[in-house]
């Protein structure tokens, strides 16, 4: 079985956020992570490949600096890794981005891919159901799940209030949820190899069946009119009081409120 | 693509178990504001299986036309036939703009439909409106936070039609009612063979049982992992009692498995926006900051006195949640009687 994950590099939004004194956020002091919904795709794929045997190949757009996931993706066991890179594919949309990676995906084999359901910059959970429409086969979004069965992929998928559990004949795209699992570590050996391991790179010229105009910002449908950081509302009051009193400031600020 | 054949503002009417969700609502109002800054007017999109008798209810929400899609193979929501039930609707229909809430389902929804269609797509968007890009008039901007809410962008996507957003839920306002108001019925049904993209169904299963949601509670008690324990919640549940209120929970409280997903405020799971917003033991992560920091007013109790909570709480209390919250229970019901 050939397992295809796509993994994004996103800054961490985790414990090195820092705010500017004027409330927006400080994005020199965030580090670059393997975005979590991904690692859980990619911990799933490993999981699979150590239960059925399989071959698990990342792939990642972006900066050259996207490098340094790939690596981490090949330390914690994938077997293949590749890089779509190139400039004319700056400032794509998720539009564009699908596109981009469908482009890259043709040039492949593969029974499954797994995408994360969303990066954790963007948020939009667009770009892996926009892939599997692009290539054609089915999607199964928020797997909290996966198991295979012969030539068919049984997927737990989460909705508010309850699952489903369905059943897709492969090849099939299905996107992950950071809660489906616990990635495991990069090993020590698997840091080795990794450092040195050859990492595919491709540009514009490897992409498969698609047209410049559907590419990087100017073939993106959407466009950004202003962008800015969100001045958050300020903070309150702050009080450090014993309970009895910390029990009559709230009252008095309900009472305050007309909330009682 | 002649932009000037897509005319009018479409909604997808989303229903589950056939009930149409609040969602649909929410966008027939907004839907109904851009629709008179266009001169045009609202069309909601009602696919399901025996669904037509919904279509009234969209009607007194304030659809001018509902499209009927109904088909045995959209009783269950699947992606495969709800993409082309909708992409066949937008092909035929031509709307200039196609609007789905940002629910499991829009968002599993949209993304597929505005590939079929070839169009763009913005996300969980909070503010809509008609305005002028680039010299270009009538362009929808579609407003939406990132990176955990901490980026504001507006998009407008002005060379190809519809233009699409999914929309967060309990943003948008819904319109009262006009009990008895009518709209055009238009059935349509593109035909559904099933083919490869087709996924089967072996099970559903609800996991709680269907409970008040905390996006319509005025009042919201939320709990943290600084509660301490799942029985902690206890005293929550009380103090939301005593003031009338609902209790919800953070994402660390979902992750321990403590309290089930459809309680929880933030950018992975609702966006709340209470008269009061009470957290308690809630460090404050810019995710569930995103989910609530729109509350009216909103009170902190954290003994953590550098939690970022404290930075979007009008009212902040550095003490331990476990001692206070008894003893504010007790005080509020003391004032009621």
């Amino acid at each position: 079985m050939k397992i295809i994950v796509c993994i994004k590099q996103v800054p961490d939004t985790k414990g090195g956020v820092k705010f500017k004194p004027d409330g927006t956020l400080d994005r020199g002091a965030m580090l670059s992570i393997m975005n979590p919904d991904d690692k859980a795709g990619l911990e799933a794929a490993l999981t699979l490949k150590d239960k059925y045997g399989a071959e698990v190949t990342v792939l990642s757009m972006g900066l050259p600096k996207a490098e340094d996931v790939l690596r981490e993706a090949l330390a914690m066991g994938a077997d293949k890794a590749i890089l779509v890179t190139d400039r004319v594919l700056g400032g794509a949309d998720t539009w564009a981005t699908s596109t981009t990676i469908a482009g890259a995906i043709r040039n492949l084999d593969y029974d499954l891919i797994i995408t994360g359901r969303q990066a954790i910059d963007g948020d939009t959970a667009q770009v892996g159901p926009q892939i599997s429409e692009h290539l054609n086969i089915p999607v199964i979004s928020y797997a909290q799940k996966i198991e295979i069965d012969g030539d068919y992929v049984i997927v737990e998928r989460q909705f508010d209030d309850r699952y489903h559990v369905l059943k897709a004949k492969m090849p099939c795209l299905v996107t992950a949820l950071s809660e489906l699992n616990k990635p495991r570590y990069m090993t020590p050996g698997g840091i080795f190899d990794a450092y040195d391991a050859e990492i595919t790179q491709w540009g514009r010229a490897d992409l498969k069946d698609v047209d410049d105009s559907n590419l990087g910002l100017s073939g993106s449908p959407t466009k950004i009119a202003k962008a800015s950081d969100k001045v958050r509302k300020g903070a309150g009051e702050k009080v450090v009081l014993d309970t009895e009193e910390s029990v009559k400031y709230i009252m008095q600020k309900l009472t305050e409120k007309h909330i009682i | 693509m002649d932009l000037n054949d897509y005319k009018g503002v479409f909604i997808f009417a989303q229903q589950v178990d056939n009930k149409i969700d609040n969602i649909a609502y929410e966008l027939i109002g907004k839907g109904k504001e851009l629709a008179a800054a266009l001169g045009t007017d609202v069309t909601a999109v009602l696919a399901g299986y025996n669904v037509k008798g919904l279509a009234d209810s969209l009607a007194e929400y304030g659809a001018d036309r509902v499209i009927v899609v109904d088909d045995p193979a959209l009783e269950v929501y699947m992606t495969e036939p709800y993409t082309h039930a909708i992409a066949s609707v937008i092909k035929k229909f031509k709307p200039e703009i196609m609007l789905v809430g940002a629910t499991a389902i829009g968002r599993d929804l949209g993304p597929r439909v505005s590939a079929r269609v070839a169009t763009g797509l913005t996300a969980d968007c909070t503010f809509l409106e008609i305005g002028t890009f680039h010299e270009k008039e009538n362009q929808l901007l579609m407003t939406r936070p990132a990176f955990g809410g901490n980026t504001i962008a507006t998009i407008a996507c002005p060379d190809n039609r519809p233009q699409m957003a999914t929309v967060r839920p309990g943003v948008m306002q819904k319109l009262d009612p006009t009990p008895g108001a009518k709209a055009e019925v238009v059935e349509y049904n593109p035909g559904f063979t099933p083919d490869h993209k087709y996924v089967e169904i072996l099970k559903v299963v609800k996991e709680v049982a269907a409970t008040a949601d905390i996006m319509d509670a005025k009042i919201l008690v939320s709990g943290g992992r600084g509660m301490g324990s799942p029985e902690n919640f206890g005293m929550l549940e009380e103090l939301a009692e005593a003031l009338g209120g609902m209790v919800s929970c953070s994402r660390a409280v979902v992750d321990a498995g403590w309290k089930p997903k459809a309680m929880q405020v933030g950018q992975t799971g609702k966006t709340v926006r209470p008269k009061l917003y009470i957290a308690c033991g809630i460090s404050g992560a810019i995710q569930h900051l995103a989910g609530m920091e729109e509350s009216d007013v909103i009170i902190a109790i954290n003994k953590d006195e550098t939690a970022p909570i404290f930075d979007v709480a009008d009212y902040g209390i550095v003490g331990d949640v476990k001692k206070i919250v008894p003893k504010l229970t007790e005080a509020i019901k003391n004032s009621k009687a």
